[in-house]
């Protein structure tokens, strides 16, 4: 197992390094000059070398890579073109919000999708079983910031349970950050939880279809015994995957959601970054997102292994 | 009074007629093996003991245990039956286990889920079966996965699990189909000796008749779902009424005849041919060992010779195959067809390798199943430099599908539409279409039923008649190799420990492992066959 976990780490690492130099190149080679772009078209040239200058766009590409590389290991991400503000303290900032609401949605689409899953495979082709495959369908057709404005209408304007946007900020409470956050989680939580469901019922019922289930059977299981038994943990690995994929989704892709809400996000960060042209803050949240990425790919490979024995001593 | 009574059962399912007023009796402590084809219904009579049936399965008549009706009880009250009054072995140990679970927590489960015993005893207890099969907690301890067994070992814990409770039937679904004759051996006197020891009744469900000819008290012998004959072993066997069960007799020991070959000139000679496969590393620094799956083979195949291969899995025929028809580049040694090497410069010959053709095993899994049969079995013509087109490709076409019993007509229709041993006929075609010099048969007829197997046994030698055929048979089962080949040679851990005149190696067999296997081998009794 130990050895398990090194071989992936180290393929952790090579991946961050790799993606790391692809960001650096795509992102440089991208058109535009952030200095022209910042200064306006009438900049004197004297003026834009001193920015240049200022920006460390002066020295060669592969010395500003090695600059960027080694000041994000030490925490300093440069400092933003536009907003003359250090990157480190933006990202942090949206950070505190971005991560909290991808694990609040993440997790109340698995505590959805879990038990609708498992439940329709249970009941495959009865009644219980339509129902939940026709809402995980309608989940997956409708777009999520509809749902948003569903929910904005119904929870924030007539009953008033929740502020139509906005977020509190943590220094106020725990739970009053939880209360902003719940609307939008609840929103970009549905749709992931009706794909999950259904790979859930899906890989179950390929489960539930094995020869050992029917060894389990025979050997005095009744059939819920032998599903949540033998059945979940088998059926775990695919459902894994796609909670891995979904986890890196919703930490940058939730940008419509953000600006339903108004929230001060990743996402919205991303967005503005890009139509400034502000590549320090770009090139830094976008290796953030493949360090997160890379990270939750790591955690579920470990997860893997802690539910299949047979990857531990593979190796 | 008779321990299980199944009188009169008929099943369908979703409105199809599955079993037929099948009538059968088991008393304490004996043996009944039920035999028949595939979809003869063995299996289902089985489930319906068990009530495992397919969903919308409809029984009629009694099954009844020690006078217990079984088909209308009350689910929970099954539940409480399976496992503890009836246990069951079945034919895949490879899946048969959950392998996400120790061996011991899934035959503790069994002591478990019927709160026979409190967890320490269950643990005890579990060691115990565990021992009484043949694993020992010393050498193999509770918290082994299944994937950490062989497939020999894994049937036991099968077996360990469903004799946990001593139950007083054991049903076993054909247990050792999918093992190695040795192991099979093995399994089978365990099977025999729980009986004795537990005075189990046994109901062994099979279709090789070899398998219970020596260990079965009766003799179940069912087809399309009937039984049409039952009877105390000996006396089924000398005096057998029923055609079918004669067919199926025969069809077991079926012999066929083949011409002299003509003309012998070495054809396919392997030297001192060595491949091994590199191990996961035994550290993070350490070097990675290797498993040497062919060492230092040799030998010649003859033109027009019949050769064949046996031995047990994992002891290099399917690596050394796939090294013959330059799939692998092999590490040492050589192999040369017709005087040319199967690979130059580390590629694979393809002057050699379209003299060569290959038929596998699964008639299922060996099929495109979106192309039809004519563009299947012209697959091989991309090997050639000129391909047969139009009318000449149709004829080509026509006269392989004649060849292997089939008709030209059958060129437009897709795989799903044959059966078994239809489908091992198009994949004869197939290899035959280009004319190979060279045909190795990979298991070729361990799929198929008994005489299904006669069948493609009797076209094979047709074949060789017609078309002067050289091959190579690889097989685990004796029998057949024994009557299909002039030649065989004996592999053992990568390399051939005895090879020699097919009939001579049979009758007078040299190594030790030769004389095991032979040993191993089920054979049916001589008594049948003078009725026959």
């Amino acid at each position: 197992m130990l050895r398990y976990a090194l071989k992936r780490l180290i393929s952790l690492l090579i991946s961050l390094a790799v993606a790391s130099v692809v960001i650096f190149a795509v992102i440089e080679v991208a058109p535009g000059d952030p200095a022209s772009f910042m200064l306006g078209v009438n900049a004197q040239e004297d003026t834009l070398a001193a920015l240049r200058a200022e920006l460390g766009l002066d020295v060669s590409k592969a010395q500003r890579y090695f600059n960027w590389v080694g000041g994000m290991l030490v925490g300093d991400f440069g400092t933003s073109y536009t907003y003359r503000t250090p990157v480190s303290q933006m990202i942090t900032d949206r950070m505190w919000v971005s991560l909290p609401l991808a694990l609040y949605a993440l997790t109340l689409s698995t505590v959805i999708a879990f038990p609708a899953g498992i439940y329709a495979a249970a009941r495959r082709g009865k009644p219980g079983d339509l129902t939940v495959m026709g809402a995980t369908q309608l989940g997956i057709a409708v777009p999520n910031f509809w749902f948003a404005m569903m929910l904005v209408l119904i929870f924030a304007i007539n009953l008033r349970w929740f502020n139509a946007g906005g977020f509190a900020g943590w220094d106020k409470g725990f739970w009053t950050g939880v209360h902003s956050l719940t609307l939008p989680a609840i929103a970009l939580a549905l749709p992931q939880a009706a794909i999950l469901a259904r790979v859930m019922r899906s890989s179950l019922l390929d489960i539930l279809g094995e020869d050992f289930m029917r060894t389990a059977r025979a050997k005095g299981l009744s059939r819920r015994q032998a599903l949540w038994r033998h059945g979940v943990r088998n059926a775990l690995i695919p459902v894994l995957t796609i909670i891995g994929l979904q986890f890196s989704f919703l930490l940058a892709g939730s940008i419509i959601i953000e600006q339903v809400f108004y929230l001060p996000g990743l996402g919205r960060l991303v967005f503005q970054a890009i139509s400034a042209r502000d590549l320090i803050v770009v090139e830094s949240v976008v290796m953030l997102l493949v360090f997160a990425v890379i990270t939750v790919n790591f955690i579920v490979d470990l997860a893997y292994a802690a539910v299949d024995p047979r990857l531990r001593s593979r190796t | 009074m008779s321990l299980l009574q199944i009188e009169n059962l008929s099943l369908s399912i979703h409105g199809a007629e599955i079993l037929k007023q099948v009538s059968l009796s088991i008393t304490p402590g004996q043996i009944v093996a039920v035999t028949g084809e595939s979809g003869s219904g063995k299996s289902m009579t089985a489930l319906a003991v068990m009530q495992l049936l397919p969903n919308g399965a409809q029984a009629q008549g009694a099954v009844r245990l020690e006078g217990q009706d079984l088909l209308n009880r009350p689910e929970a009250e099954t539940c409480a039956l399976r496992g503890a009054s009836i246990g069951m072995v079945f034919q895949e140990p490879m899946t048969a286990l959950n392998p996400v679970k120790t061996i011991g927590d899934q035959v503790m489960e069994t002591i478990l889920i019927h709160k026979a015993l409190p967890l320490p005893q269950a643990r005890e207890r579990a060691q115990g079966v565990l021992t009484r099969v043949g694993l020992p907690p010393d050498r193999f301890p509770l918290s082994r996965y299944p994937h950490e067994l062989s497939g020999g070992q894994r049937q036991r814990v099968v077996i360990a699990m469903a004799i946990a409770l001593r139950p007083k039937l054991l049903i076993a679904d054909e247990p050792t189909t999918a093992l190695d004759v040795t192991t099979q051996a093995q399994i089978l006197d365990l099977l025999k000796g729980l009986v004795r020891e537990y005075g189990m009744g046994l109901l062994m469900i099979t279709h090789d008749l070899a398998v219970v000819a020596d260990m079965a008290d009766q003799i179940v012998v069912m087809r399309h779902g009937e039984v049409v004959e039952n009877g105390a072993t000996a006396h089924l066997l000398r005096n057998m009424q029923h055609p079918y069960t004669r067919m199926l007799f025969e069809a077991s020991g079926h012999q066929v005849s083949r011409p002299r070959a003509t003309d012998p000139r070495p054809l396919l000679e392997v030297t001192q041919v060595t491949r091994d496969y590199r191990l996961p590393r035994k550290g993070l620094f350490g070097t990675p060992g290797h498993h040497r799956a062919v060492d230092e083979v040799s030998f010649t195949l003859n033109k027009g010779e019949r050769l064949g291969l046996v031995g047990e899995s994992g002891c290099g025929k399917s690596t050394l195959t796939r090294a013959i028809i330059g799939l692998e580049e092999v590490q040492s040694g050589d192999i040369r067809l017709d005087g040319q090497p199967v690979f130059s410069d580390h590629r694979p010959n393809p002057v050699v390798r379209r003299k060569m053709q290959v038929v596998f095993q699964d008639p299922y899994g060996s099929f495109n199943p979106r192309h039809r049969v004519a563009r299947l079995i012209t697959e091989p013509f991309h090997l050639l430099e000129t391909p047969p087109t139009g009318s000449d490709r149709q004829d080509r076409i026509a006269e392989m599908l004649t060849a292997v019993g089939l008709g030209p007509d059958d060129a437009g229709k897709y795989i799903h539409e044959f059966s078994g041993g239809q489908r091992q006929r198009i994949a004869i075609a197939r290899a035959l279409i280009i004319r190979p010099e060279l045909i190795l048969f990979d298991e070729a007829v361990s799929a198929l039923d008994v005489s299904v197997r006669a069948q493609i046994l009797d076209l094979l030698a047709e074949l060789c008649e017609a078309y002067d055929l050289t091959y190579l048979f690889i097989s685990h089962d004796l029998s057949v190799v024994r009557t299909i080949t002039d030649r065989v040679m004996v592999m053992q851990a990568g390399r051939i420990v005895e090879q020699g005149e097919t009939e001579q190696v049979f009758t007078n067999p040299q190594h030790s492992y030769t004389q095991t296997l032979i040993e191993a081998a089920p054979v049916l009794p001589d008594i049948g066959m003078s009725v026959a």
